[in-house]
Formats: C-alpha cells, sequence, structure tokens
C-alpha cells in the first residue's frame, strides 16, 4: 500500500532524511520507533506534504500512486490520514463545520455523493460517543482549550469520520491517561485493522502497542530504518534502549 | 444648509480615501440621525450593495442618552470606494458598540471613520473591526475617541486587526485620543497580519482544498466583528454575505 524508496528530505536546508526505505502492505500495522529528532515527525510530514519539507530524493507511493506529485488535500482524498503529534488549534472555526466540509471535499473529488448535514452529524456522533470524546466538544473551535488528552481523542475521532485507508498516526498516544489510552488503542483496532487499510504507528512506548499489536516494528535512526524486526524488537529496545542499535 | 466644500488629503479623516471617487458624487446627503432614548436600545445593520464602479459614502450622527445603548454592525464590501462615518455622542452611562467588517480587492478603498464623544460620565463604548484584503486594495480604520472634561469613568477600546493576502494590500489603523478627564480607560489594540500556515496545512491535511480551507479560517476571523450581534439570523447573514465576499477574493 505504502512504498517509501530511499527517501531524502530537507528542511530549512538541513537534511533530516537519509535514504529511507519502507514498505506497508494492506491489512499490516507498522511501527517506528526511534530517539528524539531522529526524523519520525519529518517522515510523517513529508508524506502528508507540509511545505518547507524538501524532498530531494526517491519517492513514496500510495497503491502505486505518486505521493510527492499530490498537494496535502490531494493526499488527503487519495486516503492517507495524518494523527498530528501537536494537533493545531484554529479559533472560530468548529470541528463540525471543518469536518464536514472537509470530508465532503475528499468524497466529492473521489466522485462520492455529498454526505448532508444529518448524515455527517449521524457519522460523527458515533465515532464521538466510540471514543470517548463529548460531542458539545466537537461544536466548539478546533482544538482550542482542548487538553492534551483531548486533542488526541479528537484526531482519532477525525479519523473515524474521514476512514482513510492508510493512517500515519505520530504520538498519538502520548498524552493519554491509562483509561484513555485503552479507548484510543481500540479505536484505532476498530476503524482501521482491516484487510484493506494499513497503519503506521509512530511511538515511543509499548504501551500502545500492547493494544494495537505491530505487525512490523522498524527503528529510525539518523533519517534512515536501521533495523526492522517483528513485535519483539519493541520489547527488546524497551529492555536496551537505542545506544546499542542506533550507534 | 450649504453643501460642505470637497475634502481634500489634507483633512485627517480623508486622507487615505480615494478623493477621485469622492469628487464623482459630492456633495453626499447630509449624515443620518439616529437618537436613541434614555434606556432604550438600537441596532443598525449596515451592509450597502454597490457595483464595481459604485461609490458607497455613508454617514449617521449617533446620540445616544443617558443608559441607552445603541451597536452598529457594518459590512463594507462593495464599490470601488465604501465608506462609512458614524459620529456618536454619548451621554451619562450610554453605551456604543462597532462591529465592522471589511473585505476587499482589486483596488478598492474601503473605510471605516467613527468619532466617538463621551460627553458624560460613565459612558462605554467598544469597536471592533475585522479586515481581509487583497490586490491593491486599501481599508481604514480611523477611530477617534473625545473625552470630556467631565466624563470620567468613561471606558473606551478599540481592537482593530486585518489580514492581507497579497503584499500590494494596504490597512490603515489610526486610533486618535483626546482626553480632557482623568479617570479614563481607554484600550487600543491594531495588527496586521497573515493566515496561519500551521492552521492552512492542519485544514489541507484533512482534504479541504487551499481556497477553501483559506475561505474558512478568513470567515473565522472576520466573524469575530459580528460575535456582539445577538440576533443569530442577521448574524448568520451577514457572515454569509462576508464568505461570498472572501471566496471572491480567492
Ligand atoms: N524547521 C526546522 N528547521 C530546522 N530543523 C528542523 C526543523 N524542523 C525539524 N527540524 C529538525 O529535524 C530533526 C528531526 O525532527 P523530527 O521532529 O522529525 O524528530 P522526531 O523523530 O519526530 O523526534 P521526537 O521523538 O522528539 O518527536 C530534529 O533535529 C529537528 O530539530
Ligand atoms: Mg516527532
Amino acid at each position: 500500500m505504502l512504498q517509501i524508496n530511499n527517501l531524502h528530505a530537507e528542511v530549512d536546508g538541513k537534511p533530516i532524511l537519509k535514504g529511507l526505505s519502507l514498505s506497508i502492505n494492506a491489512g499490516e500495522v507498522h511501527a517506528i520507533m526511534g530517539p528524539n529528532g531522529a526524523g519520525k515527525s519529518t517522515l510523517s510530514y513529508v508524506l502528508a506534504g507540509r511545505p518547507g519539507y524538501e524532498v530531494t530524493e526517491g519517492t513514496a507511493t500510495l497503491d502505486g500512486q505518486d505521493l510527492l506529485a499530490l498537494d496535502p488535500h490531494e493526499r488527503a482524498a487519495a486516503g492517507l490520514f495524518l494523527g498530528f503529534q501537536y494537533p493545531v488549534e484554529i479559533p472560530g472555526v468548529s470541528n463540525l463545520q471543518f469536518l464536514r466540509t472537509a470530508l465532503n471535499a475528499q468524497r466529492k473529488s473521489r466522485g462520492e455523493a455529498e454526505l448532508s448535514g444529518a448524515e455527517f452529524l449521524k457519522v460523527a456522533r458515533a465515532q464521538a460517543q466510540a471514543l470517548g470524546l463529548d460531542m458539545e466538544m466537537l461544536k466548539r473551535p478546533v482544538n482550542v482549550g482542548f487538553s492534551g488528552g483531548e486533542k488526541k481523542r479528537n484526531e482519532m475521532v477525525q479519523m473515524g469520520i474521514i476512514d482513510p485507508k492508510m493512517a500515519i498516526l505520530d504520538e498519538t498516544d502520548s498524552g493519554l491517561d491509562i483509561d484513555a489510552l485503552r479507548v484510543i488503542g481500540d479505536g484505532i483496532n476498530r476503524i482501521m485493522r482491516k484487510d484493506d487499510k494499513a497503519v503506521l504507528l509512530i511511538t515511543h512506548y509499548q504501551r500502545l502497542l500492547d493494544y494495537v499489536r505491530p505487525d512490523f516494528v522498524h527503528v529510525l535512526a539518523n533519517g534512515r530504518i536501521v533495523r526492522s524486526g517483528g513485535p519483539e524488537l519493541a520489547l527488546e529496545l524497551e529492555r536496551e534502549g537505542y545506544g546499542a542499535i542506533a550507534a | 444648509m450649504t453643501a460642505l466644500a470637497l475634502p481634500t488629503a489634507r483633512q485627517e479623516a480623508w486622507r487615505y480615501s480615494d478623493l477621485e471617487a469622492v469628487a464623482a458624487v459630492w456633495p453626499v446627503p447630509p449624515a443620518e440621525r439616529i437618537n436613541v432614548a434614555a434606556g432604550e436600545s438600537a441596532v443598525r445593520i449596515v451592509a450597502p450593495q454597490a457595483g464595481a464602479d459604485g461609490v458607497v459614502i455613508a454617514d449617521y450622527a449617533v446620540d445616544i442618552a443617558a443608559g441607552g445603548t445603541c451597536a452598529f454592525f457594518i459590512l463594507n464590501i462593495a464599490g470601488r470606494l465604501g465608506r462609512i462615518a458614524i459620529d456618536v455622542t454619548l451621554h451619562d452611562g450610554a453605551h456604543f458598540e462597532l462591529g465592522g467588517a471589511i473585505v476587499g480587492g482589486a483596488g478598492q478603498t474601503l473605510e471605516i471613520v467613527t468619532t466617538v464623544n463621551h460627553v458624560e460620565p460613565n459612558a462605554t463604548s467598544n469597536q471592533v473591526v475585522r479586515s481581509v484584503l487583497a490586490g491593491t486594495a486599501t481599508s481604514s480604520f480611523l477611530g477617534k475617541v473625545a473625552v470630556a472634561r467631565d466624563a470620567q469613568k468613561t471606558d473606551a477600546s478599540q481592537s482593530v486587526k486585518a489580514m492581507l493576502l497579497d503584499r500590494t494590500a494596504t490597512a490603515n489603523a489610526k486610533p486618535e485620543l483626546e482626553i480632557f478627564a482623568d479617570d479614563v480607560k481607554c484600550a487600543h489594540g491594531a495588527t496586521v497580519g497573515e493566515l496561519d500556515r500551521q492552521a492552512l496545512f492542519y485544514l489541507e491535511s484533512r482534504g479541504l482544498p487551499p481556497a477553501e480551507a483559506k475561505a474558512l479560517l478568513l470567515q473565522a476571523f472576520v466573524a469575530g466583528a459580528f460575535v456582539a450581534l445577538e440576533d443569530d439570523g442577521a448574524r448568520a447573514d451577514l457572515e454569509a454575505k462576508a464568505l461570498a465576499a472572501l471566496e471572491a477574493l480567492l
């Protein structure tokens, strides 16, 4: 589903990704771990098309489609979803208004019928309830005044509403309390654990992986994947740290 | 009453105006008088329409008696020149509220000019202006606050913010204070900014095309001028008109 080949990217002229390759098939969950500053968020931004993140070499395709040639909104319509490490606050724009406009823009570009206000509300209510986010919060401006954990829940509600085929979740587990972690983990499984979907989890801790069991674990250090393995690799990392691997 | 002389750029209240456009329609009708009786309240919505070459010059003279309230909500988007001027006199404990939105492109000149005279004690005024400008459009908010000698406990505030979509657009914000009392609170804030890039990317990453993402952010910005408008229907109507004007700029 997601094919990344020898990807090089720089920010402000500074090389961050230095030949990163990764292949994710439909039906799989991959986890990327790695030291602070390794380039994990940079990878997620490059794939989502954030301005200022310049690809200097390599390719990235989603179901064979050249992601790097698309604008951010086209990547979303192609099925890519990024759960932000730091969700952005947008005063004056309500979550519901924004999500309905976004979802309908995606559907329109795929030639699907747009959802009416009532149809959309039904979907939004179901997702908010499943993820334990008060519907009243969805009426408020995007992430404004949300706690750290509420912002992460909101990211997952958005994912549930948009129903993407490939989700990159950047530290969705950080800032969550113990109960929230389980709710979010269940949510990711419910929304994304499907034969025709795939997930890339960026995380620092095993605890999320206890709920969302990865098929593959990779270590990203210094802009490249330096090691890959099965779920046991995460446990090994937790025991021994990155020192030996990322050196 | 004889017609006033044609304004010149040397007059402070006209220095940013499109005087050629002014000359074409001069003399303009006298100011419309609005008198708000003691303890009463009035709401006025001003959203002129005009073609691209049109000229709108509208003057109001407002007198608010003791304890009265008058609120003006303005959507200034139309014409080559759109100028709305309000001269307000506030008596004891009266309140004047202004929510003004300006949305302009091409070579439009759009102005809101206010003079708020606090002539007696305890009166308050609050003025909020939000402008979005593209092309070589110019917006001006000239807000004069005059506080008479015995108008103690005056509380006057102005918040003026502009968003420039092109480097070639201009936003002028000129507060002018003339204060002769000593127990007075006057607050003024003015900013000029551009769209928040992080917010834009966040919206786009969820599938909004750039023009729709910008429209959503700008609509929220402009709506800041109408929060004090209590009539939901009237507010929705102004917001929809503002959105249509914004979409035409993107
Ligand atoms: N705008 C920028 N200008 C210069 N350097 C940047 C910029 N943005 C990111 N970097 C650098 O790129 C490197 C990778 O950052 P990135 O956010 O991708 O790390 P990360 O692996 O996600 O780390 P963490 O685990 O702390 O979230 C860091 O050294 C960071 O300082
Ligand atoms: Mg990061």
